[in-house]
């Protein structure tokens, strides 16, 4: 049974979860004995065929319609394809947009949705690995029937690469009229200080409580000259301005030292920091997911450690 | 116009926990309003007290227990709740498409103009049921929001979806529409001890599948959980022992080493 996968671009760009989708679809193919086709909806569609025709994609649909994301027009443009090449599995990239239209595809094609997957397994029905309890545990969850849509987790496949041999056509579809209009993008986050330009960055989480105890965390940032960066729950709270937020929808940093103070490291945060070169972690969970991704980690109170570092560097 | 959010009552693992089976076990798992959902009745709340809606209405599916959590959402300003449950959802894990045939009947039955969720649920963190349901109903929907507007004489909900690498969209959606909402849209309320009061007062319609004219089959789920297990951690990290000045001090040691502080 054959495989699409719909490919993802934004402002003229393809995004890398293409490609990694690319890959988790051809091993589904290849499980199936059947074709990986890719979709591209809107944009410069010619151009990213062409980038989409790597190792191991039998075939490319482009169609042309509008520049941007439209999630009706994904929506219509995978289920008649999906119909057309009857395909057993729609991959898409579980990305802010993938969850705009993945679940009402799901539904309108009558088939199973899985999300988020970060590992898959087929042998004579599909096997999705996902995770639950904020990154806590993972599971193995059986999939009845044959047909199914799955969303899969930024970098957790490695990107398609090479370049392949696939057929190229612009694929005519029927694109309803859409009850939902994107009028323009912004950017947000601008201001003071990019905490994309630090060496150090010493980031807090929502186990700090207060905001009077952010004190504390400015204290060693200061010590350590520092910057001060934090998760998306600090920054909810308006206790800092959001261009201090690491993560998927905030800033990518790099740098030397990430010191992650009571940030339990959900995929959405680790998204933003995972290339740090040393990343440190205090927490006083020993299963919080950011002990994964640390190179030092102390299992402890932050209202004791981090006083006792500040006095270390005072 | 009346607004009808979706809540959940999700589970959190304890910093210790067993697993037992294919879940983890009861007694290590603590139970809160899930995160993302406390912004959307905060939002719906929001739109009745500016007087665009007429009514708030919180739906969940959850045992009993759950009582307990959608009171939350009553005592932040809803006006009614309906709490969905049925012994034939005891112990199964529920697909989207069965989730959606409960929602689908409440909705029938209430009838509203906007829905409101969260973008995902913190324990099983699908990030699906919202979108999925608007396409069974045939509203229009946005996923992600953390802005919004509605204007209701127009018809629109004119939103920001959250994008990743702080970006928003700017789209407008048509109402009847279902939104999922994203933290950050406002700033979620405590409950007052007043509310809390008034909260015990307001109603909690209970239905199961017959209420609902729905049978057992309708909510079989496609997928079932065949295993679960703490993921091998492939770190190596260093983890630092000690009371917390010997920890701060030996950390102290590998900051130096890594030119912090010099
Ligand atoms: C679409 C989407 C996009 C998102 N984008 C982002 C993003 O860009 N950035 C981001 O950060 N999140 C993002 N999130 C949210 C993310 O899922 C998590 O909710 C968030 O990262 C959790 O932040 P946290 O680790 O600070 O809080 P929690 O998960 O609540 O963790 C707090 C941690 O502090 C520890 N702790 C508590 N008390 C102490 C103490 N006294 N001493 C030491 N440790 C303590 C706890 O053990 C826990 O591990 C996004 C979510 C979605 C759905």
């Amino acid at each position: 049974m054959s495989v699409l996968v719909v490919a993802e671009h934004r402002r003229g760009d393809l995004r890398d979860v293409s490609y990694e989708a690319i890959t988790a679809g051809r091993e589904l193919a290849d499980e199936r004995d059947g074709d990986l086709h890719v979709a591209v909806v809107g944009g410069d569609v010619d151009a990213f065929a062409e980038e989409l025709n790597r190792e191991g994609v039998d075939a490319i649909h482009a169609v042309d319609d509008g520049e941007e994301f439209d999630h009706n027009a994904y929506q219509a443009a995978a289920a008649e394809l999906a119909d057309r090449i009857d395909a057993g599995a729609v991959v898409l990239p579980n990305s802010v947009n993938g969850l705009d239209y993945a679940p009402a595809l799901a539904e309108d094609l009558g088939v199973t949705l899985v999300t988020d997957a970060v590992g898959i397994e087929y042998d004579d029905g599909l096997t999705v690995t996902r995770e639950m309890y904020g990154s806590k545990v993972e599971t193995t969850v059986d999939v009845a029937g044959d047909r199914f849509v799955l969303t899969v987790r930024g970098g957790e496949w490695p990107p398609a690469e090479g370049v392949g041999d696939a057929t190229v056509e612009t694929a005519e579809v029927d694109l309803p009229e859409s009850g939902a209009r994107v009028t323009g993008f912004e950017e947000v986050g601008g201001g003071d200080v990019d905490i994309a330009d630090a060496d150090v960055l010493v980031s807090v989480g929502r186990g700090i409580e207060e905001e009077e105890n952010l004190e504390l965390v400015e204290e060693l940032a200061d010590a350590l000259g520092a910057t001060l960066s934090a998760s998306r729950p600090i920054v909810d709270n308006g206790w800092l301005p959001k261009n201090r937020q690491v993560g998927q929808s905030g800033k990518v940093v790099t740098p030397d030292v990430y010191i992650a103070v009571g940030i339990s490291g959900a995929v959405q945060h680790v998204a933003g920091m995972k290339g740090s070169d040393t990343i440190v972690a205090i927490n006083t969970d020993p299963n919080a997911p950011i002990f994964d991704i640390a190179d030092y980690g102390i299992v402890g109170d932050l209202f004791d450690v981090v006083p006792e570092l500040v006095d270390e560097f005072a | 116009m009346k607004v009808l959010v979706t809540v959940k009552e999700v589970a959190e693992a304890d910093d210790d926990f067993a697993i037992e089976g294919t879940d983890i076990a009861e007694s290590d798992l603590e139970y809160d309003l899930n995160e993302w959902d406390d912004y959307a009745v905060e939002a719906a709340v929001q739109l009745a007290e500016s007087g665009v809606a007429d009514e708030v209405v919180a739906v969940t599916v959850g045992p009993e227990r759950s009582e307990e959590t959608i009171r939350m959402a009553l005592a932040k300003g809803a006006d009614r709740a309906v709490r969905v449950w049925d012994d034939a959802l005891e112990g199964s894990f529920p697909d989207v498409a069965s989730k959606v045939d409960l929602f689908e009947a409440v909705v029938d039955e209430e009838e509203p103009d906007l829905i409101l969720g969260g973008v995902q649920a913190a324990d099983t963190g699908f990030g699906a049921t919202g979108v999925a349901l608007a396409e069974r109903i045939g509203f229009e929907h946005a996923a992600v929001v953390n802005h919004l507007d509605v204007d209701a004489d127009e018809g629109i909900a004119h939103v920001h979806r959250e994008l990743e690498g702080g970006v928003e969209e700017l789209t407008d959606v048509d109402l009847p529409a279902v939104l999922t909402v994203q933290t950050g849209l406002n700033e979620p309320r405590y409950a007052s001890l007043r509310g809390i009061r008034q909260a015990q007062r307001k109603e909690i319609a209970a239905k199961d599948l017959s209420d609902l004219g729905l049978t057992a089959d309708d909510v079989e789920s496609a997928l079932t959980i065949t295993s679960m297990y703490e993921p091998e951690s492939e770190s190596d990290a260093e983890i630092i022992e000690g009371d917390a000045g010997e920890s701060a001090g030996r950390l102290a040691e590998v900051l130096r080493e890594k030119g912090v502080g010099a």
